[in-house]
């Protein structure tokens, strides 16, 4: 429990709830584990990121979005992209950079954008895109709408100007904002401590006048409660929330970073709060996650992951002739 | 038809498309309740209201990724640059956001920058620049920069409706110092289109923006004083360039002057002077000529400005040399 936590997390997740966000937790893990495995077969061509850690944070969070609500996801956020309606084929065709992915093959990984869902993805410099985001919010609010906007960044991210900028842009403007900060201790190999010397990155939301708070990333419940006020309020017109999550990177920066630089014993201390493990107890402890269900999950993840797979795998890459096309709109 | 001054053209022009389509909001510093630094947007916050003309905080970077946000999800965002000079501080939104997401996602982005430009009017190094080369290198944005009053509004509506990122370069020495004929009905000037200014048999001058003027002004002294036909080509779009049209000029007249504010060393007189070399070069019959800014930051004093810019005694200097050659 954290400083600025807002109140104690009293009101549990139903059971359906937790289930949900359950089976959402556990495909991401295996997609992305899927991912290292794929690129370690040679047949991704570009990078490839882990969000091992960040599950809860990464769910959770987009958990409290309706269909009408905008999702910015960052490259450790792909279980947003799933809750969000996302298909594991189409993330996987991204991911290979196939013809037929989102994007075209013009931009790999989360960077494509899905209009039908409200889901626009990231770029690599880091924090440019909550200006768009902010953009989006600006438009829900001229044009009356009710929809929110939810956007991520990281700790290192935390200290870019668009970040600041735009906070300050959104308080001052009371946009229905909700800003994650997955602080999960390392910017690549530059621990937290060479980033800032506020006692939590959510203390920075008092220069802008706005809430902040600092959460439990490992905590389902938590993520969800918090999350859910945020866009409660940003749903209200009463402006932008900052929450701060705590979580661990438990891999590298991407699959090419072996990480050295990261402590064993932290590691170590972190393996315990693994966001999985955690609502997996949850979930025995309330005795809703039987065995059979359990082994359903299973199969039903594997499958979905192993179709994906050999879609991807047997579509073919763009005709290089279309690169060309499509600088402009006609 | 009115005679107005090229900054009231801008206003029109903005007026007219923010009464036809109401998607069309504009956003930036002071433009709001105090009508902008140099008053385009005078009147328009108590006629248009606080939801259609949006002051915001001093935060480049956050205007021009809002604007592109917004644009993103269907509205049609204009967002001004105070003084062009400041778009260096949101410059990462505008080259890998606004730049790629059609190219990327297949969606458009219907966004205008407006950027007063320019130098000669004793800003100093940080209120004069002429940043459209940089842009220029950057696939996916559009560029316009009008010389005239009607070329001014023209443009302006055609930036509004068009479905990808446009820089609208303002010339702020043209603000109040170029009046001319604008209609009071709708049109537009197509974007990647030049225009013929003047016409001519022996060298053709390739301008756009405040030099137009000074190449005019050269072209009827040697008319008048030497004999010699100058044929002024005003780019008024310089993305996507009108490239047809200066081959064909050059290829009449077999001499060419490029002129432009900007610094001449990576500018687009550059390119300019590539495609002519490609694609006309049987037609020359002397080197090609180019006159702008001198390479060095833009100084203050007057006695310094003025050697800095081009004006129209180097247009016409240049003039005379390939005249001779």
């Amino acid at each position: 429990m954290y400083a600025h936590h807002p109140d104690a997390v009293t009101d549990h997740l139903s059971d359906d709830k937790l289930l949900q966000l359950y089976y959402f937790m556990r495909l991401t893990r295996e997609f992305e584990e899927s991912i290292i495995t794929l690129y370690r077969q040679g047949k991704i061509v570009g990078g490839a990121f882990s969000g091992n850690g960040n599950e809860a944070t990464a769910v959770g969070s987009a958990f409290c979005l309706n269909k009408e609500d905008y999702l910015f996801p960052m490259h450790r956020d792909l279980g947003a992209h799933l809750v969000k309606g996302q298909t594991v084929r189409n993330l996987m065709l991204q991911h290979l950079g196939r013809g037929n992915s989102p994007a075209r093959g013009r931009d790999g990984t989360g960077h494509y954008a899905d209009a039908s869902l409200r889901i626009y993805g990231n770029i690599s410099h880091l924090a440019a895109m909550i200006p768009v985001a902010t953009g989006v919010a600006l438009a829900s609010k001229l044009r009356k709408e009710k929809s929110v906007v939810m956007t991520y960044i990281g700790d290192g991210g935390s200290n870019v100007g668009d970040f600041h900028e735009s906070l300050a842009m959104c308080s001052v403007m009371k946009l229905p904002l909700v800003l994650i900060v997955e602080n999960n201790q390392f910017a690549y190999s530059t621990p937290i401590a060479k980033q800032f010397i506020v006692e939590r990155i959510s203390d920075r939301a008092l220069g802008y006048g706005i809430p902040g708070f600092t959460i439990d990333g490992t905590d389902i419940d938590e993520v969800y409660a918090v999350c859910k006020q945020a866009v409660e309020r940003a749903r209200r017109g009463d402006g932008p929330t900052l929450i701060e999550s705590v979580t661990m990177r438990m891999h590298g920066h991407s699959v090419n970073d072996g990480a050295e630089y990261v402590p064993k014993k932290l590691l170590d201390d972190w393996k315990k709060k693994d966001p999985l493990l955690k609502i997996e107890k949850q979930l025995v402890d309330r005795k809703i996650l039987s065995q059979s269900i359990k082994s359903d999950y299973e199969r039903k993840i594997s499958a979905e992951i192993q179709e994906a797979i050999q879609v991807a795998i047997e579509s073919p890459y763009p005709p290089a002739e279309n690169a060309v096309t499509g600088v402009f709109a006609d | 038809m009115a005679v107005i001054t090229y900054i009231e053209a801008i206003s029109k022009g903005l007026w007219e498309e923010m009464e036809r389509d109401s998607s069309v909001f504009l956003l930036g510093e002071d433009i709001g309740e105090y009508g902008g630094a140099f008053k385009v947007t005078k009147g328009f916050f108590d006629h248009f209201g606080s939801d259609r003309v949006v002051d915001t905080v001093l935060a480049e970077s956050a205007i021009l990724g809002a604007a592109t946000g917004a644009a993103l999800v269907g509205m049609k965002p204009i967002a001004e640059m105070q003084f062009a000079d400041f778009v260096t501080c949101g410059f990462n939104q505008l080259v890998n956001n606004s730049a790629s997401i059609h190219y990327r996602w297949n969606l458009p982005v219907p966004m205008v920058v407006r950027l007063p430009s320019g130098a000669g009017i004793h800003g100093g190094p940080f209120h004069s620049r002429n940043p459209e080369a940089w842009f220029f290198h950057q696939p996916g944005l559009k560029l316009v920069a009008p010389s005239t009053p009607y070329d001014a509004k023209g443009l302006i509506k055609a930036a509004i409706r068009d479905p990808n990122p446009v820089l609208y370069f303002e010339h702020k020495r043209l603000y109040r110092h170029v009046k001319g004929e604008v209609p009071d009905n709708d049109y537009v000037v197509e974007i990647g289109k030049g225009d013929v200014k003047r016409q001519g048999n022996d060298i053709t001058v390739v301008a756009y923006g405040s030099t137009v003027h000074l190449a005019l002004e050269a072209a009827e002294i040697l008319e008048r004083q030497d004999g010699v036909s100058v044929e002024v080509v005003d780019l008024r779009s310089l993305m996507p360039l009108d490239k047809e049209l200066i081959i064909s000029s050059v290829k009449k007249t077999g001499k060419v002057l490029i002129t432009h504010e900007d610094t001449v060393t990576g500018g687009i007189g550059g390119e300019i002077a590539a495609l002519i070399a490609e694609f006309a070069f049987e037609s020359l019959d002397a080197p090609i000529k180019r006159v702008g800014a001198i390479d060095i930051p833009t100084p203050f004093a007057p006695t310094l400005e003025e050697y800095f810019l081009p004006n129209k005694e180097k247009v016409l200097a240049a003039l005379r040399e390939l005249a001779a050659y």
